[in-house]
């Protein structure tokens, strides 16, 4: 039946769309490799903090702002957020084992579900989208200025933070932070608010990919609970180690859940999640270091 | 020494006495209740047993609870056993499961074994939901068991359950494998130099944690007479973690004071609230419960990470050692 049905246009259209989904799983996946690259500790409270903070973004264009001021204005918060977030809960536990840190970030991830649900209530609203509806005839495929616009945003985003870390200072010093905490104070940097800037920068892009899935799933204190297991998923498909890998994996994995929804009848609406776990199963099992990791011995 | 025993003995009589006869002087929902916290006792343990003891986070051990619920639930509407036969066999498929998943498991350590346990977790529920399991699980619905127990029931068959599971996790923690449980979690390269397989060791571990996790499921499908996929909803396995970090890794007899946090925080949360708030605030709102827990798994973690067991060992150590060293001895 499904094969029946098959075209072109169609495949090309699920893979743009794959595209612009797979988008915001590579910012959420950019912003858990970022936290660790620097500290080696996953961050369970990523998807929370941006449903936090896209909630706060609903508020501000609710109480009349433009949204052109309001998402950046958001992006603010959101890092400014990540920053005090960091200092102040994290920083007790820089030296405690890693499981130690996971457990405190899964009590976040617990407590700021709970405050978003407090503050503004467990319905669901709708959210404004950046972008105008309708479609642009590409070559034969319907794609949707959405979807182009969602996949633009999220190069963009991974492109300024790339040409952050490559030609500024400040982005050489949280590379040396990620790569020797040890020695990096020698030369002068101040390794304490490199990771602050880290989870700041990580708040920020988990917030850009809230304002972004939330105009298609709707806002509600849950709404990032599913793109956070696609965020895992894409971030370790790509590597756990590698930025680059978590956009090409984020990406990858939009595709790969668009197509698998559409050509394979036991999958669709829900069962994606399962699909995202057997991604993380399956990489795991065969290549733990992603596609874009660096497999490293142990030492005793 | 003698003594000592003699008064261990002693209290363990009294305290099984009184919890005995608790359930006939508090009320069947009372006794409702405390069974409900026997579960999650159970539950805990099994968690504590993996995670405490052989340092395997599992963020995803509401699914195993749910395997075991469902096991329970077929077997008894289909097979027309009766529903408390099932707690066992709903554990052990539950253990088989754990068993199953501990074998990609074992190539991922400490991170990695949490991640794909949570994905485990979210998972779930859209799993039990699919169509192709759906004539099995009947899918949003669910199954109806046959019987409603009353809360004495619940309260009799589940501490009987739980002390026989207490005893068995005591045996395992101070036998050879809980020792080795124990040296893979301090060090996996030293551990496995002293002629401990790591592989089959974490692998035991998994399959006994899910193995209380499937009898913890069972019951709580036998307390509610029913399950569906939002009975063993995916903060569920993040509520048995926080009570294991409560009760404190690592330590028996806090998990006792895990599954009570967990059994009644969340329903009294309002008002706790209201009670440490300064402020006027909504405590009804929706919410507020999570709050109250995620800020007691921070809390807990910055300033007691030994959890309620690492407390009491604080507060009973010189205690113990006045009445067990003999006056004038070392």
């Amino acid at each position: 039946m499904a094969l029946a049905a098959f075209s072109w246009q169609e495949l090309a259209q699920q893979v743009v769309s794959g595209l612009a989904s797979g988008g915001i799983y590579a910012s959420l996946a950019l912003a858990l490799v970022l936290i660790y690259r620097a500290t080696r500790v996953i961050n369970f409270a990523q998807g929370e903090l941006a449903t936090l903070t896209t909630f706060v973004a609903w508020s501000l264009t609710n109480h009349g702002l433009n949204k052109w001021v309001a998402f950046p204005l958001t992006l603010l918060i959101a890092f400014a957020g990540g920053v005090a977030l960091e200092r102040v809960v994290i920083r007790p536990v820089e030296r405690a084992p890693v499981l130690t840190v996971v457990m405190l970030t899964i009590g976040l991830l617990i407590g700021l579900n709970g405050l978003t649900a407090w503050i503004w209530g467990g319905e669901t609203r709708s959210f404004p989208s950046l972008f105008s509806t309708g479609t642009v005839d590409v070559g034969g495929v319907a794609v949707s200025y959405a979807d182009i616009g969602v996949i633009g945003v999220t190069l963009g985003a991974v492109g300024l933070i790339s040409l952050f870390f490559r030609f500024t200072k400040l982005g050489l010093g949280m590379r040396a932070v990620a790569a020797n905490p040890e020695t990096s104070p020698l030369v002068g940097i101040r390794v304490g608010w490199m990771l602050a800037l880290g989870w700041g920068l990580a708040a920020t892009l988990g917030a850009l990919s809230g304002i972004l899935v939330a105009p298609t799933v709707f806002l509600e204190p849950n709404m990032m609970q599913a793109i956070l297991l696609y965020a895992f998923a894409a971030a370790i498909l790509g590597g756990l180690e590698s930025p680059l890998g978590a956009v090409v994996g984020g990406l990858l994995l939009g595709v790969i859940l668009n197509l698998a929804g559409r050509y394979v009848p036991e999958v669709g609406g829900e069962s994606r999640l399962a699909v995202a776990l057997a991604v993380i199963l399956i990489v795991l099992t065969i290549r733990p270091s992603g596609l874009f990791g660096r497999t490293v011995g142990r030492r005793v | 020494m003698r003594l000592a025993w003699g008064l261990r003995v002693a209290a363990v009589a009294a305290a099984g006495l009184s919890l005995a006869i608790l359930p006939f002087l508090v009320g069947d929902y009372r006794a409702f209740e405390l069974g409900r916290m026997g579960i999650f006792f159970i539950a805990i343990l099994g968690l504590n047993l993996l995670t405490g003891y052989t340092g395997q986070v599992s963020i995803g051990h509401g699914a195993f609870m749910a395997v075991g619920g469902y096991t329970s639930a077929i077997l008894a509407t289909r097979c027309g056993v009766p529903d408390y036969l099932t707690i066992p066999l709903g554990g052990l498929t539950a253990g088989l499961a754990g068993l199953l998943f501990g074998i990609p498991a074992l190539r991922l350590r400490g991170l990695y074994l949490a991640l794909a346990t949570f994905g485990v977790a979210v998972a779930m529920p859209s799993i039990a939901k699919h169509d192709r399991l759906e004539g099995l699980t009947k899918g949003t619905t669910g199954i109806n068991l046959p019987e409603l127990h009353s809360g004495t029931w619940l309260y009799g068959v589940t501490w009987a359950i739980a002390a026989a599971l207490f005893l068995l996790a005591f045996a395992i923690v101070n036998s050879r494998l809980g020792r080795a449980f124990r040296a893979l979690r301090d060090s996996e390269v030293a551990a496995s130099s002293m002629g401990v397989n790591p592989a089959a060791y974490k692998v035991a571990a998994f399959g006994i944690s899910s193995f209380y996790a499937g009898v913890a499921g069972s019951l709580y499908a036998l307390s509610n007479a029913y399950v569906n996929p939002d009975v063993y909803f995916v903060s569920l396995s993040l509520f048995l973690l926080i009570g294991a970090v409560i009760g404190g890794l690592g330590s028996l007899t806090g998990v006792i004071a895990g599954a009570a946090f967990v059994q009644f925080v969340p329903p009294n949360a309002s008002s706790i609230l209201d009670a440490v708030s300064p402020f006027a605030v909504d405590s009804r709102a929706p919410g507020v419960p999570s709050v109250i827990l995620g800020a007691a798994l921070v809390l807990v973690v910055l300033l007691a990470p030994t959890g309620a067991g690492g407390l009491l060992r604080r507060i009973s150590a010189p205690l113990m050692g006045r009445l067990y060293t003999r006056p004038g001895g070392g």
